[in-house]
């Protein structure tokens, strides 16, 4: 075993290049891996900790009150499949002045078998008169002891917050003791109850389907008037990093098959030239099972090191990424999973042994006179026809030489061929995501328009609802005149946002009705056209599949009470409000509320007005009709992308330095191997300069291979991911978002594939370049 | 008295380990002269020529050839120095066995700039005066070993160098391909090649060159020029 250790040992500094290379594409390929298997796994998880820490509820069920008794309710917690329920709990809905429509629960204490709730701030209702809002981590924050009005209800109730409290299933808006909601009711009494469930089998739509049926089925026929599933809580929470994970998904999988690339080939190959020392271990008495030992062991010493290394510096990467993520749902801090850690340091030490294994076993098998003869006879035949062709080329005699080089050694070439595709294939992704997204960006902000005009929004930042920003038509007309008489106005439009309700989609549905033509105001359409004339709109994926309608289909919104028929015309991309606004003309809108007019207005100014200027002359004029104007662009941008886009840039910039070490290592080997040819070069009077030349040019082709191939399969992953994308967001994307490539970027990112590869031998050139004459005369 | 071609003035190359391979050389040679080195194994020999070649420098001492300090070249200056001046012929051929004949010839031109037409049709004129014009398209490891030999004289002598040296040329035929090769050599000094010519073969020596250095240990212990016409 000492006789084997010193093997190894003298094997890894004899060639330490190689040892490095090793090294380093194991670092790169950990670090890369960790990252992107981290976030993937973050992406899910504080969803998933909190859920199982509160005994989340995989089953929110509503029961009609007038066609059951509490008794009734609480008898399906017996149904079969149940493992778990609390309730019934009485519930009502209620609108409180300047809030929103709530959906308000009865309930004594927070905890409980099931959805047992955090209480973020102050403490839970003890009393009639108190009410605990849910937290709402995008809304503003809640100030406790604020009293709300309710003004619709007999007696006009008044309640005030004590607390705020977080449900991950997300089971109620309110919540205030039972005995409060009868006083929160028309009628004195519950309209429903509410029973938490938890099931034996809840993973899938199916299975929650099954037990919602063997619940409706445990109560009186029509008691069982509605049930939502954690699985749409879910993906509802996961939305934003849904988004994610098809691209995390290509990055991981890119980077594991690179590195599994890189580091098998540079460990077969230092074994491929380690033959003669192989031949020579077995002259003096070397096992073959001794020989494969040592191979596997000078290999997998500095894989270890790198893979140390790697998980380091993953995890240092993916520290502040988690951090972003665990600040958007509120929940603890994450570290990297423990069983990230340990597939990726077995995924990558398993491909470094297996290849070492492999490679060593063949040539421990080697006949030991083959393996002595292995370089003493040189390979015949191949490549000559290159060499001869090359020779003939009008090109320096050094470029000719490299050029054929290649042809030597076919499948070195196609290994380094193999690590530019996919060096090239990670920059053409990347770059073409960084594009879709900003396509994305600019197509959901709807941002056209250089200058917006607003009510001023004074005390408590956030939405205001819509009740608090109504305006006369006097008012409204009185800003559209100052707007209009503003020397640099070229275009305007007025919105307004009013409150629908349509069948099968719950809760209200935000209608943004314009006036004017809005058309210019940066809607991208994914299919159909923008409104035209009243009674037309357009809507996002979202509603569309929500209210399980078309592209032309006739839709009925419930406005003010009165009935509004709109055709939709066309599916705008949207993901406000969870894409389920509707865009309409205000003309739509006139029958069902006369006095709606324009809130908000949009103003595009003609080309070279000062936008600064331009805002505080309006905003001079503007003060006494309690409206400000902002420039546009100054309030857009969006996180999500941001940490996308950084995220992208980081995993590009570690994958191309894994392609880039791909190349190394092929060059590296190769001029090991040649050492004695570049030592006859040199003694005919080859320059320094002229053998970094020789070196650089033997990777060009299989660079200009690498890259004509790269961008292709870079395409076709943009081409799968991005859609991908947009499916795990529920939304469908606009033409313009999935064709960003042009054609001179699709050449440069060709042309990257040599820059890649001349990256790559800049390094064992200047090796091959420094190397002295007269050792590498001496080297067999 | 005519200048030197190369001129070594106490010369002395240390390895890491082990004793100096030169010691205090001094060494010069005429244009057009013929020196043999001879030495037992280790003693040096090839030390010697790599720091005429400009392959290797010296850790004390200068080296001049042809007016050029050779030892104060850097490694572009060298590489130039070499493929002007010096043509090298070695023990193991070292011909490059992806190239033919004719582009193994033709190289050292190349690499100097010439163009291809002009490298080959020089290339076939050395072939034909060396005897092996009928094997320029062949590759290499075809060749005997006699073969191989001339294709490297040839290849050495490709951009007309003031300088042949020689490290060994028989070291690796038998005794008729060697005497084939001696008799080259000695033909080429005839029409006033200066030659160097490194080997511990008395008879090479003798053949070729009316000049011996002896090297033991990496001193110079003999430097007998034979006057007699053999
Ligand atoms: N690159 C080197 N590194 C270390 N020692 C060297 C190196 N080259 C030569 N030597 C040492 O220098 C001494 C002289 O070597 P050199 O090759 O000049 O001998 P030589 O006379 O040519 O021998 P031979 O007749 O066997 O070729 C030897 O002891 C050798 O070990
Ligand atoms: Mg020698």
């Amino acid at each position: 075993m000492s006789v084997l250790f010193r093997v190894v040992r003298s094997g890894m500094t004899r060639r330490r290049t190689q040892t490095l290379v090793i090294t380093l594409a194991t670092l790169l390929a950990v670090t890369a891996s960790v990252l992107a298997g981290a976030l993937l796994v973050a992406s899910r998880a504080p969803f998933d900790h909190a859920f199982a820490r509160q005994r989340g509820a995989q089953l929110t069920a509503q029961f009609d009150a007038r066609r059951a008794t509490t008794a009734q309710v609480a008898a399906s917690a017996r149904a079969s499949g149940v493992t778990g329920s609390s309730g019934p709990f009485p519930t009502t809905t209620v609108t409180p002045a300047a809030l929103g429509t709530l959906s308000v629960v009865g309930r004594a204490d927070p905890g409980g078998a099931v959805d047992r709730l955090t209480v973020a701030q102050g403490r839970w209702a003890r009393r009639t008169g108190e009410i605990v809002l849910a937290v709402d981590p995008e809304g503003p924050p809640v100030r406790l002891g604020r009293q709300l009005d309710f003004p619709g209800l007999p007696g006009g109730p008044t309640l005030t917050v004590v607390g705020t409290a977080r449900s991950v299933s997300r089971t109620a808006d309110a919540w205030v003791v039972p005995a409060q909601i009868a006083g929160l009711t028309r009628s004195g009494r519950a309209d429903s109850y509410q029973m938490l469930y938890r099931f034996a089998h809840a993973a899938t739509d199916a299975q929650v389907a099954r037990d919602r049926a063997a619940l409706a089925a445990a109560v009186p026929k029509g008691a069982f008037s509605g049930a939502r599933s954690w699985l749409s809580v879910r993906l509802f929470a996961t939305r934003e990093t849904a988004l994610y994970v098809p691209f995390l998904v290509a990055f991981g999988v890119l980077g594991l098959v690179m590195s599994a690339l890189v580091v098998g080939n540079v460990v077969a190959g230092s074994v491929g030239t380690g033959l003669r020392r192989i031949g020579v271990l077995k002259a003096v008495g070397c096992t073959p099972g001794q020989v494969v030992r040592a191979y596997v062991a000078q290999a997998l010493v500095p894989a270890a090191i790198g893979t140390g290394l790697g998980l380091a510096a993953g995890h240092l990467l993916a520290a502040p990424l988690l951090a972003d993520t665990s600040a958007v749902y509120g929940s603890v801090g994450l570290g990297v999973s423990a069983g990230v850690d340990l597939a990726v340091v077995g995924g990558v030490l398993g491909v470094v042994a297996g290849t070492a294994w492999l490679s060593a076993w063949r040539a421990g098998r080697l006949r030991t006179v083959d393996a002595l003869a292995v370089g003493r006879t040189p390979v015949t035949g191949r490549g000559r026809g290159a060499a001869r062709l090359a020779a003939r080329l009008p090109v320096p005699r050094p470029v000719g030489l490299g050029l054929a080089r290649p042809f030597h050694r076919p499948a070195r070439a196609a290994s380094m061929v193999a690590a530019v595709v996919f060096g090239t294939a990670a920059v053409t992704f990347a770059t073409g995501m960084a594009a879709s997204l900003g396509e994305v960006i600019t197509a959901k902000n709807h941002n056209a328009a250089d200058v917006t005009v607003s009510a001023e929004r004074p005390g408590e930042p956030g939405p205001v609802p819509p009740e608090a920003t109504r305006v006369t038509a006097a008012e409204a007309a009185a800003v559209r005149a100052a707007i209009a008489a503003r020397p640099g106005t070229r275009d305007q439009y007025g919105s307004v946002t009013a409150e629908a309700r349509v069948a099968g989609v719950t809760g209200s549905v935000p209608v943004i009705a314009y006036a004017g033509d809005a058309s210019w105001g940066g809607f991208v359409m994914v299919s159909g056209r923008w409104v035209r004339t009243a009674g037309e709109a357009v809507v996002a994926s979202p509603f569309l599949t929500a209210s399980g309608t078309e592209v032309g289909d006739t839709v009925t919104l419930t406005v003010n009470g009165s009935p509004v028929r709109i055709r939709i015309v066309g599916e705008v991309f949207d993901v406000g409000q969870q894409g389920l606004r509707v865009f309409t003309d205000l003309s739509t809108l006139r029958t069902a509320d006369p006095d709606l007019h324009p809130t908000d207005h949009s103003v595009r100014l003609t080309r070279g007005t000062d936008v600064a200027g331009y805002v505080k002359h309006l905003n001079a004029v503007l003060k006494p009709l309690g409206v400000s104007a902002t420039d546009t662009k100054s309030v857009n941008g969006s996180d999500g992308a941001v940490a996308l886009d950084t995220l992208a840039a980081t995993l590009t910039l570690i994958l191309t330095a894994v392609a880039g070490l791909g190349v190394l290592g092929g060059v590296v080997l190769d001029t090991h191997e040649r050492i004695r040819d570049l030592g006859i070069h040199k003694a005919l009077g080859m320059t320094p300069r002229q053998t970094v030349t020789l070196v650089i040019a033997s990777v060009v082709l299989p660079g200009l291979a690498g890259g004509a191939l790269g961008v292709p399969l870079g395409l076709a992953v943009h081409g799968v991911v991005m859609p991908a994308m947009g499916d795990s967001a529920g939304l469908r994307l606009p033409d313009v978002v999935l064709d960003v490539y042009r054609a001179p970027e699709l050449l440069l990112l060709t042309l990257s594939g040599t820059a890649l590869a001349i990256l790559g031998a800049l390094l064992p050139a200047g090796w091959a370049a420094r190397v002295r004459t007269a050792t590498a005369l001496r080297t067999e | 008295m005519t200048t030197p071609l190369i001129e070594l003035r106490d010369v002395t190359r240390r390895y890491d380990a082990g004793p100096p391979a030169l010691l205090d050389v001094t060494l010069t040679v005429a244009p057009g002269e013929a020196v043999a080195v001879l030495g037992p194994s280790g003693s040096g020999k090839s030390t010697l020529l790599n720091l005429i070649a400009g392959l290797d420098r010296p850790d004390e001492g200068t080296v001049t050839v042809d007016g050029v300090r050779v030892d104060g070249l850097g490694e572009s200056g060298a590489a130039r120095y070499r493929r002007a001046g010096v043509g090298m012929v070695f023990q193991f051929f070292n011909l490059l066995d992806d190239l033919t004949v004719a582009d193994n010839v033709a190289l050292p031109a190349q690499l100097a700039g010439t163009g291809r037409r002009e490298a080959a049709r020089r290339a076939a004129e050395l072939l034909d005066s060396l005897g092996i014009a009928a094997q320029a398209s062949a590759y290499p490891g075809r060749l005997s070993g006699g073969e191989r030999q001339r294709v490297a004289v040839a290849r050495a002598l490709m951009n007309r160098p003031a300088l042949l040296l020689a490290d060994e040329p028989t070291g690796a035929l038998d005794s008729a391909s060697g005497a084939d090769v001696a008799r080259l050599l000695q033909e080429l000094n005839a029409d006033g090649q200066t030659l160097v010519l490194v080997t511990h073969d008395h008879d090479l020596a003798r053949a070729c060159t009316r000049r011996t250095v002896h090297l033991a240990d990496g001193r110079i212990t003999a430097d007998v020029t034979t006057e007699a016409v053999r």
